[in-house]
């Protein structure tokens, strides 16, 4: 596959903490095969990473006869990741900045500052019934968004 | 995760060997350093150098870790952060927080 081409990928997973590696794997393989350098590709798995584990743990609460469903839509130099869970969903807003000295010290809400740092979009939508859906967009041409700490 | 520790004067090097990540190496590392501060050491310094991969639960984990060590009385440090831990922890700013090493004899003298 070269950087441009369009690719389709779907896995639906059981809510089990062993499962996250597969679908981070998809991940960055599809990154690697469009052409994206390895560490663009670690850190775009390891966004998906963080959104499959926290639905998981925050969306399906563990019960693993709920499932993660998760999509990777590659279209030219767009990639587009989908990752849905079968909970109750929540509020974004009520997510606590880890920056934030109060925050700084926490063992957890990390996650979610993570695919921000790493991914060009990301949002969340809630079906009425139960169920959320974060989409997270990266243009594969443009760097990590952790590459500026280097300096 | 694989956890093995030795003693350096008064310090606790424990090295990590793997993932430190979600339902794997987080609870273990809380239980390392746990089991290590229950028995007297509270000088800790850790061995990074062979962690594969870490995600958000096992940052969580060494901030975990350093506020136990913290709370009774003694200090922890890290030795050998592999080049990804090492952003991780700038992104978050928590590399305000540790003190990181590159050498352990250096490391150890400055407890």
């Amino acid at each position: 596959m070269e950087r441009g081409d369009s690719e389709r990928i779907e896995i639906t997973i059981s809510s089990r903490f062993e499962n996250i590696e597969l679908v981070q794997v998809i991940a960055e393989h599809l990154c690697e095969n469009a052409g994206v350098d390895e560490d663009g590709s670690h850190w775009i798995g390891m966004a998906v990473r963080e959104a499959v584990a926290n639905a998981i743990k925050h969306g399906n609460k563990l019960d693993i006869r709920k499932k993660v469903n998760a999509t990777f839509e590659l279209s030219g130099d767009e990639l587009e990741i989908t990752i849905s869970d079968e909970g109750a969903g929540f509020d974004p807003a009520k997510v606590g900045d880890p920056l934030n000295p109060q925050n700084l010290m926490k063992t957890s809400g990390r996650g979610i500052f993570y695919m921000k740092t790493f991914m060009d979009q990301v949002h969340y939508s809630f079906q009425p019934g139960g169920g959320t859906s974060l989409v997270m967009m990266k243009n594969l041409t443009k760097g990590s968004g952790i590459a500026s700490t280097k300096a | 995760m694989k956890a093995t520790s030795r003693s350096v004067g008064n310090v606790e090097v424990i090295a990590l060997e793997g993932k430190i990540t979600i339902g794997a190496g987080d609870t273990q590392l809380r239980d390392v350093i746990t089991n290590a501060v229950n028995s007297g050491k509270t000088n800790i310094l850790l061995d990074l150098s062979k962690v594969t991969t870490i995600d958000s639960s096992g940052i969580g984990e060494l901030v975990g870790s350093y506020t136990t060590v913290t709370n009774r009385g003694g200090k922890l440090k890290l030795l050998h952060l592999p080049a990804k831990l090492n952003e991780l922890l700038h992104v978050t700013q928590l590399i305000t927080v540790f003190e990181v090493y590159e050498d352990e004899a250096e490391a150890a003298k400055s407890f």
